[in-house]
């Protein structure tokens, strides 16, 4: 059937033809082709435990990250309340960056999880073909004559050649993409080892620089604390003032500036 | 004639539908080497179309080998140019 394919098909299909060349042996082909047909399963389920692996990996680093958020998040607004903005915007940024590593972390997590399911779909395939090879190989040998059933098996088992071919290719995908992402985590841990995510990484454990501050600042000022706690427990949350530095004072002015634009009646009543 | 979509599954076509189906082959491969990004998706995605559409999906334990193997549905141009210049997909 050859020059059957456009040059695209052809292409694969001779690398397919390649490999199945190399793999079978027809003065061994009987028992012996079911046999590495077995070892093939074992390796894509090796495959699939590595990308699982890889994996859960990038889901530790996930949750990792997530603790730092909302840590960093609360640390902005406790500064904020205390009326240090600088500190505030500090946490922010870092609150930021973190985000910024968790979806793309997600993203990946998510490109892994795909891998892993297209595995253990090849996996089934695979399995399916090496049952009916298996099946059939039995059949084959009781019906023929040895030549004959040499003959016969053999085209069944180029069959579930390809099939291993296809689940190798499928493979080789997946530890390429878990390969990156190993690469990529690796470089988020050096990030993390060069001070970047210094803070980040001590969460939940030690006390970080804001932490530092924000007890000094709170044994300085614990008046200020509680007035902002109450300002917060009031829903005013942060003090506008402080929020907006940039900004020309507005205590009060917005409702006096414009008195017709206030919609609430009672108190216009 | 047998047409395997890899990683997805082999397809039991008419044949018939060789010609349509090496044309469709070969615009991809034209757009690949031209790193034509459009034209490469456009005509991939109908040649998965066509083969999905018109095939009939063999069944797991169905032990025919296929005439005709495509990629898988994920590849990507650069991997697609790879593989026609003898290196990428499948390795030697």
């Amino acid at each position: 059937m050859a020059g059957l394919g456009g040059r695209m098909s052809t292409v694969i299909k001779a690398k397919v033809s390649k490999i199945l060349d190399k793999a079978e042996d027809p003065a061994e082909t009987l028992d012996y082709s079911y046999q590495k047909q077995l070892e093939s399963l074992q390796n894509v389920k090796k495959g699939i435990a590595d990308v699982v692996t890889a994996k859960k990996r990038l889901q530790m680093q996930s949750s990792k990250l997530e603790d730092s958020v909302v840590k960093l998040d609360t640390q902005a607004r406790q500064a904020l309340a205390q009326g240090n903005e600088e500190l505030a915007r500090t946490a922010l940024e870092r609150k930021n960056v973190a985000q910024t590593e968790l979806q793309s972390l997600d993203g990946q997590i998510a490109e892994l999880e795909a891998q892993q399911q297209k595995l253990t779909d090849s996996e089934k395939a695979l399995r399916a073909k090496i049952e009916a090879f298996r099946t059939k190989k039995e059949v084959i040998k009781a019906q023929y004559s040895a030549a004959e059933a040499q003959v016969r098996i053999s085209e069944a088992a180029t069959g579930v050649g390809e099939e291993m071919a296809d689940v190798g290719l499928a493979m080789q995908r997946a530890v390429d993409k878990t390969e990156n992402m190993k690469a990529r985590a690796d470089a988020v841990s050096e990030l993390e080892a060069a001070g970047t995510f210094e803070d980040l990484t001590q969460l939940g454990q030690g006390e970080d620089d804001i932490d530092r501050q924000l007890k000094e600042l709170s044994n300085k000022s614990v008046v200020d604390d509680d007035l902002a706690k109450l300002k917060a427990e009031l829903g005013q949350g942060a003090a506008p003032g402080q929020l907006a530095a940039g900004e020309p004072a507005v205590e009060g002015s917005a409702e006096d500036a414009e008195p017709a634009a206030a919609p609430k009646t009672e108190e216009q009543a | 004639m047998i047409v395997r979509i890899s990683g997805e599954g082999q397809y039991r076509l008419p044949d018939a539908m060789h010609g349509a189906l090496n044309e469709l082959d070969n615009t991809v491969v034209e757009a690949a080497e031209a790193g034509d990004e459009t034209r490469f998706a456009t005509a991939f995605a109908e040649l998965l179309a066509l083969v999905r559409s018109n095939g009939e999906i063999l069944a797991g334990d169905d032990l025919s080998t296929s005439e005709v193997i495509l990629p898988p549905p994920d590849t990507t141009l650069e991997q697609a140019a790879e593989t026609f210049t003898g290196e990428g997909l499948i390795p030697d």
